[in-house]
């Protein structure tokens, strides 16, 4: 495709693409982050958009955006700022330009550029003079006239051929980085297989794109090499989907059907969603009337031995509350997932926070532990989401999951796992050979109790939400129910047989060990790979296990001069290390922007308590 | 039949071996004899059954059964049930509940219940009061029942509990009284045979709270002239001596008496419950003494299509058409590549 100029190589490069919530920004970015997979890169993606379907066409509210970070070396975050930024109108450079790097380059839409939206992004006049825009490498390029232009022929109605401007633009970038058309081409071919001039129009605009980046001469073409990953076989991931497939891994291991009874609520809904199309796997899924109701038959299926999760957010971690609390008093299995989001209430729907920890730890009413784990990277909320039906199932409890809105709609490309790699999962079922079956004789080790399930003859049992003695007899004496509490508390301590060691990311010890747990692993793992490169005794330690913790933190905390805890909250976690691990002194680094940490923003807070 | 099911289950095996703590003379009882009678009927093993609950004195009722119970939280015994039946459709599924706990904290998951006609039995103990609490109105309670939080009156209309399962676009609904065990053991047999959502409401009587309510209709002296039990393909007539009868007067129901400006027993409606037209159905739901008689009896049961089997059916008709067949074939689908 013609010869190229002389080709600059990077190791990493951050690409952000960003326009109208009706650009097709999203598209735009998954198909460039695909053919980069497919390419060999390692990357984070990060997508970011606004609440509304359609939020005021042209306004910075509007601004939808797809942030890739690619390397040749390992990607640990989608990337603090951008080297190339793609703005679709004024108002996506308004909302962005503070995180694209001094110097990086900017492809815009010339033709968009009009007095109207220049108003609307909220200038006054003129955006490189008001944003300082001359820092920067403008590249303005007429893409509305020039898709207009190439498919003039075509007939198809103006909208439509507009509509065709991000594949311009991705055609561009396609250019600058030295990539292959033919994935993206397939897509689009698949697609709209139904709709060849669509497919085709598409095509077009994309090849029109990258030659037009070849003809200007304001470019210069970047290589990002293939990373050095682990062989074997790969595929792109996204934390929502890792959940789905981590619940169904549990099911497939556990010789349980799975089900699902969830309300749709961003940004949880992709986990209903992925496992409402897996009928394949021979999934129920119930799209309930509300969150109490989607929880509630969950329930009903854990109790008629189905593994049972729910998938929601904070305010529907809310609303749950109280069936939690009668799975906690039936001790039945259920997994609930809560993609966390910024808050108090509605919040920020779209936007990611960490705040809903101590909702998940103790938001109910009565003495009511629950097992509490929380996901720190996309793939990883497959293990996480494994582990938490393990755990569920094997100890009779309800697990909550902790992901949140970055991890959720955050991609990265994972190694496949072999299904024989997993733990085996085994469910305590009661049998009618050991008769009368008491419904809350536990096992000796876990104290968890036996799974009677309806149907089986002999094992006939009523469970609820009063208080019981052993053989399930309502009782509200004294004695039995402070016997019956320390039971529920100490069977979710035993748990902790479950729960690997913490493992130190640096040496074992030093001036500063970095505390997280989470979506924020990725920033911190970069901030403290730095410091550490620039010689700092810093250390990184990630929590994935919040309720019951690993029995290691005390040691591993006491071999640092200092722990600073980070967070996308207020100290949540902080405080709860300062209730169970008094004697240390916790230092905090709190973000509540609805975004996730710069890896700027750690390092320079744990520069600070290094120099101190 | 009954020596062939004599030698299987009686209504005492399906006795807990708990004490039963409603209070002496509460409708309760009698609605539990009836179910453990009509049970027996069934044919259906005893560890098949499920008993699932919401909140309220009806709903201490799993605990008095010697089957699978759940007793779960308040209002939420439709969404609990639901997921029983959707994830073992082999079960026969029962919801024990009352008026606040079906219509009130728990009306979202009884009308969403109803639509999607989930398998399953609800029974709904209507005293018209919540008696657990003791004695606040219920969304039942008759305008202008004084209780302790409505010590003026309420100012409130009730719900009737026949026009809301149809409004729901309900397919099964009968109403019976606590006291008759004979005709609710014979709508609870029916019930149960019902594929779909059947909604069984019972007039029951709360002796502490709400003493006597349904008296003015259910009373021993009253009742044969003033309820009017229907049974599918017999004329709606009803009466002390069967001397009064139903006939549709333009677009409204009227009692007539038979013998009476040339009525005979051919011009009285016939009761089609298995008529999809809802129209008559809820007509007769909706009929208020001292208009009408009280309507007791199947009033409704059409059969449609129940949630559970098509989702099964649906499950295995997606299994037979996808090239996924486990966890393996999944993780390696779509774009993969290879790092070597």
């Amino acid at each position: 495709m013609g010869k190229k100029s002389k080709v600059i190589e990077r190791e990493d490069v951050v690409i952000r693409f960003s326009g109208d919530s009706g650009d097709g920004m999203q598209l735009t970015g998954s198909l460039f982050s695909d053919t980069a997979a497919l390419f060999g890169n390692d990357l984070t993606t990060f997508p970011d958009y606004p609440a509304e379907i359609r939020a005021p066409q042209g306004t910075v509210g509007g601004v939808s955006g797809y942030q890739i970070h690619m390397g040749h070396t390992e990607i640990f975050t989608p990337g603090d700022y951008a080297d190339v930024l793609v703005a679709m109108n004024p108002a996506a450079i308004r909302a962005n330009i503070k995180w694209t790097k001094s110097g990086g380059t900017i492809i815009y839409d010339k033709d968009n550029f009009t007095e109207k939206n220049i108003e609307k992004a909220g200038y006054i006049k003129d955006p490189v003079v008001e944003d300082n825009l001359d820092q920067f490498n403008l590249i303005a390029a007429p893409i509305s006239s020039m898709v207009k232009e190439a498919l003039k022929d075509f007939g198809l109605d103006p909208k439509t051929v507009l509509r065709t401007k991000n594949m311009f633009a991705l055609g561009m970038v396609y250019w600058l980085f030295d990539r292959k058309l033919k994935y993206t081409e397939q897509y689009f071919e698949k697609k709209f297989s139904n709709k060849p001039e669509i497919a085709e129009a598409n095509k077009i605009a994309l090849r029109a794109g990258y030659y037009y980046a070849e003809t200007i001469e304001a470019l210069a073409p970047i290589r990002i090499n293939p990373a050095v990953i682990a062989k074997g076989m790969y595929r792109s991931i996204s934390g929502n989907t890792a959940t789905a497939w981590g619940l169904l891994a549990a099911a497939e291991k556990a010789k349980l059907q799975l089900y699902i009874g969830s309300y749709p609520i961003t940004p949880a809904t992709g986990i209903l969603e992925e496992l409402a199309a897996r009928k394949d796997l021979g999934v129920k899924s119930f799209q309930a009337e509300d969150e109490i109701a989607g929880i509630c038959a969950a329930l009903g299926a854990s109790f008629a031995g189905m593994l049972a999760v729910t998938s929601t957010s904070g305010p529907g971690l809310a609303l749950k509350s109280e069936a939690i609390g009668l799975a906690v008093m039936t001790e039945l299995p259920i997994v609930i997932i809560d993609v966390q989001r910024g808050g108090p209430s509605t919040g920020l729907p779209t936007k990611t926070e960490q705040a809903d920890l101590m909702q998940a730890l103790f938001g109910r009413n009565g003495e009511s532990p629950v097992v509490v784990l929380a996901a720190s990277t996309p793939s990883d909320c497959f293990n996480c989401a494994f582990e938490a039906a393990r755990i569920a199932i094997e100890h009779m409890t309800p697990v909550i999951l902790l992901t949140d809105g970055y991890l959720a709609n955050g991609t990265e490309p994972w190694k496949i796992p072999a299904m024989s790699d997993l733990p085996e999962i085994k469910p305590p079922f009661a049998t009618n050979r050991e008769l009368p079956y008491l419904p809350y004789k536990r096992d000796t080790e876990k104290l968890s109790r036996f799974w009677a399930v309806p149907g089986t003859a002999g094992l006939e049992h009523r469970i609820g939400g009063l208080e019981k003695t052993v053989k399930g007899t309502v009782s509200y004496t004294p004695d039995n129910h402070e016997l019956m509490v320390n039971l529920r508390e100490e069977k979710i301590a035993r748990v902790v047989q479950k729960v690997p060691d913490l493992k130190v990311s640096g040496e074992d010890s030093g001036d500063l060990l970095v505390v997280g747990w989470g979506g924020s692993y990725g920033y911190r793992v970069m901030a403290v790979r730095e410091l550490q490169a620039e010689g700092h005794k810093i250390s990184n330690v990630t929590f994935n296990y919040i309720n019951p913790l690993p029995r290691n933190v005390g040691e591993v905390f006491s071999r640092f001069k200092k722990i600073v805890v980070c967070e996308l909250n207020l100290g949540q976690f902080a405080n709860y290390l300062r209730m169970k691990y008094p004697e240390f002194h916790y230092e905090q680094i709190n973000k509540v922007q609805g975004l996730p940490f710069t890896i700027r923003e750690i390092k320079e807070k744990c520069l600070k308590l290094l120099e101190k | 039949m009954t020596e062939i099911i004599s030698t299987q289950l009686t209504p005492k095996d399906f006795k807990s071996d708990q004490e039963v703590r409603w209070c002496p003379g509460c409708g309760d009882h009698a609605v539990l004899n009836s179910v453990q009678k009509a049970l027996v009927e069934l044919g259906i093993p005893r560890e098949k059954f499920a008993f699932i609950s919401g909140i309220g004195c009806s709903s201490r009722f799993p605990y008095y059964m010697n089957t699978y119970g759940f007793h779960g939280i308040h209002g939420r015994a439709s969404a609990i049930a639901s997921g029983v039946k959707i994830a073992n459709p082999d079960l026969s599924v029962w919801q024990i509940t009352g008026d606040g706990d079906a219509l009130a904290i728990g009306g979202n998951h009884f009308i969403h219940a109803v639509r999607r006609n989930v398998d399953i039995n609800i029974i709904l103990f209507n005293n018209e009061i919540y008696g657990l609490t003791k004695g606040q109105y219920s969304p039942t309670s008759e305008r202008g029942l004084v209780t302790k939080t409505s010590p003026f009156g309420t100012v409130e209309e009730p719900f009737s509990v026949g026009e809301l399962v149809i409004g729901a676009r309900g397919k099964f609904f009968a109403r019976t009284l606590d006291s008759n065990v004979s005709l609710s053991t014979q709508i609870y047999i029916e019930a149960a045979k019902h594929k779909g959502t059947s909604v069984v409401e019972v007039l029951q009587n709360c002796v502490i709270f709400n003493d006597g309510i349904h008296e003015t209709v259910a009373g021993k002296e009253v009742r044969n002239d003033r309820t009017l039990i229907l049974k599918h393909g017999q004329p709606m007539i009803f009466g002390k001596v069967n001397d009064k009868g139903l006939i549709l007067d333009g677009l409204k129901l009227r009692v007539v008496k038979l013998g009476e400006n040339g009525i005979s027993e051919k011009d009285i409606l016939i009761h089609n419950a298995y008529e999809p037209n809802s129209g008559i159905h809820f007509m007769l739901a909706h009929m208020r003494y001292p208009e009408y008689p009280v309507a007791l009896g199947v009033i409704r049961a059409v059969s449609g299509p129940t949630y559970e089997t098509d989702l099964t059916n649906q499950i295995e008709e997606v299994k037979k058409a996808s090239k996924i067949k486990n966890m393996d074939d999944l993780l390696n689908s779509g774009s993969v590549w290879k790092v070597d």
